[in-house]
């Protein structure tokens, strides 16, 4: 159906959306039915003020995406960005997917929002048209108001409201796009609409949402995933001044998936009585199956998984006959442990249960999915739960897992008042959906003229897909296209395999995914490679990634391509070149002082296409430096170059904490770290002084920008220290002896 | 077991204004009293033990850790959250992480601006070093740092005019 008309049908239908923030419980705005507003679609409404609302449907968690897509509407509207306010969207399907993951709200809303602004453009030049008598081709929308050329007359977007009102949006057909020429904000640097409000204190995230009569709640959980409540003692609970009571929460039923995970929660008055009430709340537990998880003793299971042959996931020549025959022989065993999100804001979730449904105000990555959860945890219809969205303090895949939504909806529902849940730091660190651990391994062999041979690569990780298929060994194929199916080396024989590896606790997505991993150990062995056969590193890796060509899988890979299809987005490895190639250019070969080293790396994923230079020092007792990261990015076009540029610096931030400090280690099946002392995060101090970023001109469709650039991060930086000191790490977090 | 604790009225200097936070246990840290009495949000929670600089506000024009710091131990002095850095968000601070496009999520930003400006009263014209130590206290989990460094520098440079 014509997008702009299902948008206008579902404009009405839809009606308005509640402003989040103070005040809360003020008129709710129906847009719809004012006579004073036209409303083109539930994207935007115009008023006669000339005030453009666009409704931003995706979620803030720091990219940007809340200015970047109304922006892109405005862009097609000719509205002035500067008059243009901005409304948080509730969870609606009719705006399709709010998922915000995957780095795809440009690659998927991109043409959506260029066709809603374009056809409320053309209806306000109709509507102007309509007004002066004469054709609509000569009326031009420009800067909030629309122009007819030959009698030099004007019409602010104000003035034409009730008349546009009236009038029927374009068939998708009509649609007058601006050409790429005419944009004057998409590709040109715009601010985001949420920093002033954000340097006064006044933007609003999760905890920052208040109702009268809410109380305040914290959550004692199983310290195993699965274990149940054997006892409580909640005496000493109840004497801590502000606490009223304490509510037990059923434990989940397996799959755990995005339930609440149950326990024995904490009823207060402030959120310092409910914290100081949780600590003085005894709890007993069964353990469960879980129990017998550590974490050293799994590291090992890994790499043993991944000794002996696995499913093959991609395969053409034969491997180990060319390895065999081959001039040098390599192989190599990569790990990578546990992570955790540790956003900024630790999860919470203000949740109104009523006799009619429920309301839900918090930072979460996917209002419908959030509804749907609240929805099965309390046994309502989803239209009865309404959801809206904050700003995230930080996302990173931890907050499109409602969990902790569905653990304020319990007790909501339970004590009949709204309730505030608040995760502390350790909370967060200890019940989390972790970054999978993995093990990597690689073979392959050299001929005489140090061209790889033959590559056999291995994989074996906790799969997500344990998160709903418990006991789930297997990864699946969207797991497996992220740095294992789509090596993109030029490779005559080669054999990509799968290992079985099973699930101790709850296994999500972080920032780039199962990318991290694959791609530390595949880059971190072309670097194995390249001095192996005394090549340089960053030439070599050219010619490991050959001839620019749209990569070939074979019809048997599946391939999943980040939900696109490989005609639209294929596997460019011309534009991975390129993007090696201006690296080297920029940041290659200089000269560095002694004990400082360059790593490169590159990779594509999320359609986008990133290579990376890092220059580490090691000093004498190991401690690692990274003094310049250079790195270049191609993604196609861009809507907010700043964003982009900024995506990319907190990229290579997030890049090497996990490198250098990321680890979460379990004993006994829980989770040890707590807290940002000993789950370190990189300091102002400890980041690089210079990060050099580069965006390649380029008129292809959008790809991601959050997620791509972390997984070289890692890899370019163990290439660094092995240039550094001559240590070849192969187990992050990197730890030189 | 945590013996219950009188309820007291706290009277505290809040931005410029004598506020009366009544029936809070003095044990509290001063972060909860902002954010729960006070309905002050600027401060954020992000740790619970001064790891993280969320949470940080100014008392006697220093930078503090309010998670920490018990409501019973600020006595008579003066506290300045975000709210009261600036009437108007016009604080070459406030002014400078705009311009640069320093916020990403923006959580973390609150304390590290009320962090860089106890810094900037000290220390009007601090090198990339000082900055550096004196915002290593302020984690930002998104990255920002290099745009930190920056705003403060373009900072120190507009208050000097």
């Amino acid at each position: 159906m014509n997008a702009t008309r299902r948008g206008f049908l579902q404009g009405l239908i839809g009606g308005g959306a509640l402003v989040i923030g103070a005040p809360l419980l003020g008129p709710v705005r129906l847009l719809a039915q004012e006579a004073t507003t036209f409303k083109p679609s539930l994207w935007v409404a115009i008023a006669i003020d000339g005030t453009v609302t666009i409704f931003a449907h995706r979620s803030e968690m720091g990219t940007g995406i809340r200015t970047c897509l109304p922006a892109v509407l405005a862009d097609e509207l000719e509205a002035d960005l500067k008059r243009v306010k901005i409304e948080q969207a509730l969870g609606d399907e009719a705006y399709g997917s709010q998922n915000t993951d995957g780095s795809r709200s440009v690659r998927d809303f991109f043409q959506t929002m260029r066709e809603v602004g374009a056809s409320a453009r053309q209806m306000l030049e109709q509507a102007a048209a309509k007004t002066w008598g004469v054709p609509a081709g000569e009326c031009r929308a420009s800067l909030h108001a629309v122009h007819h050329g030959p009698s030099k007359r004007s019409l602010a977007f104000g003035a034409l409201v009730a008349k546009a009102a009236t009038l029927k949006a374009p068939a998708q057909e009509a649609l007058r796009l601006k050409k790429p020429s005419e944009w004057r904000y998409i590709g040109h640097d715009f601010p985001s609409y949420d920093a002033p409000a954000i340097v006064r204190g006044e933007a609003v995230f999760g905890a920052d949402v208040s109702l009268p009569g809410m109380k305040f709640v914290t959550v004692a959980r199983s310290p195993v995933l699965g274990g149940s409540l054997v006892s409580h003692d909640a005496k000493a609970t109840l004497k801590v001044q502000g606490v009223e009571r304490v509510v037990v929460l059923k434990a989940f039923t397996a799959p755990h998936t995005f339930q609440a995970l149950g326990g024995v929660a904490v009823v207060a008055t402030s959120t310092w009585a409910a914290m100081q009430g949780l600590r003085a709340l005894s709890t007993s537990w069964k353990k469960g199956p879980n129990a017998s998880y550590d974490s050293t003793t799994f590291r090992k299971a890994l790499l043993k998984s991944v000794s002996s042959p696995g499913k093959s996931v991609r395969q053409s020549g034969d491997a180990k006959k060319a390895i065999g025959s081959a001039a040098k022989r390599l192989s190599g065993d990569y790990t990578t442990p546990l992570l955790a999100h540790a956003t900024m804001e630790p999860p919470c979730a203000l949740v109104h249960v009523t006799k009619s449904g429920c309301e839900v105000w918090a930072p979460n990555q996917n209002p419908q999915g959030a509804r749907d959860t609240v929805a099965a945890t309390l046994g309502l219809k989803k239209e009865q739960v309404k959801v809206h969205t904050t700003l995230l303090g930080g996302g990173f895949g931890r907050k499109s897992k409602p969990d902790f939504i569905a653990e304020a909806a319990l007790v909501s529902r339970e004590i009949g008042a709204p309730v505030r849940v608040v995760w502390t730091r350790e909370d967060d660190l200890r019940h989390g959906y972790y970054h999978a651990p993995a093990a990597i391994h690689c073979e392959a062999g050299l001929d005489e003229k140090g061209q790889i041979q033959g590559w056999l690569l291995r994989t074996a990780f906790s799969s997500i897909t344990s998160t709903f298929a418990p006991g789930r060994t297997e990864p699946a194929p969207f797991e497996l296209m992220m740095g294992v199916t789509d090596l993109p080396y030029a490779v005559e024989d080669l054999r990509c395999e799968s290992c079985p590896a099973p699930a101790h606790v709850r296994i999500g997505w972080l920032r780039s995914v199962c990318n991290i991993f694959h791609v530390f150990g595949t880059s971190s062995f072309v670097d194995e490679l390249a001095n192996a056969a005394g090549v340089d590193s960053a030439d070599f890796l050219l010619q490991a990634l050959g001839k620019p060509r749209l990569l070939s899988l074979g019809s048997e890979v599946k391939y999943p391509n980040y939900g696109k299809s490989l005609k639209e987005y294929p596997i460019d490895i011309g534009r991975l070149r390129g993007v090696v190639e201006a690296v080297k250019k920029s940041a290659w070969g200089r000269k560095l002082p002694k004990g400082h080293g360059l790593g490169i790396a590159a990779h594509r994923s999320f359609h986008s296409y990133v290579a990376v230079v890092v220059e580490a020092s090691v000093s004498r007792d190991g401690e690692v430096r990274v003094e310049r990261v250079d790195l270049v990015i191609d993604l196609g076009t861009v809507v907010n170059p700043d964003r982009v540029r900024a995506q990319m610096e907190g990229s290579v931030i997030f890049g090497l904490s996990l490198a250098l400090w990321g680890e979460i280690t379990t004993k006994g099946g829980q989770v040890v770290q707590s807290n940002f002392h000993d789950y370190p995060v990189a300091r102002m101090s400890q980041a690089p002084k210079t990060i050099n970023v580069t965006l390649v001109k380029s008129d292809l469709p959008p790809g991601g920008a959050g997620e791509p650039a972390v997984p070289p991060i890692a890899p370019a930086l163990a290439n660094a220290i092995f240039a550094a000191c001559g240590q070849r790490l192969r187990d992050l977090p990197l730890r030189p002896a | 077991m945590i013996p219950a604790l009188e309820e007291v009225h706290v009277k505290l200097k809040i931005n410029g204004e004598l506020r009366d936070l009544s029936h809070v246990d003095p044990q509290t840290p001063l972060l909860w009293a902002l954010r729960d009495g006070a309905g002050l949000t600027g401060p954020k929670f992000g740790c619970g033990m001064g790891l993280c600089g969320a949470c940080t506000v100014h008392v006697d024009g220093q930078a503090a850790r309010s998670c920490l710091l018990p409501l019973g131990q600020v006595g008579e002095r003066e506290v300045t959250t975000i709210e009261g850095l600036s009437p108007d968000g016009s604080h070459p601070l406030q002014k400078a992480w705009v311009e640069l496009g320093v916020a990403q999520c923006g959580y973390c930003q609150v304390g590290q601006i009320m962090s860089a400006a106890s810094l900037l009263r000290e220390n009007p014209k601090p090198s990339d070093d000082e900055i550096d130590a004196a915002m290593s206290g302020n984690i930002c989990r998104c990255g920002t740092y290099g745009r930190i460094r920056a705003a403060i520098h373009l900072a120190a440079k507009e208050g000097a005019k």
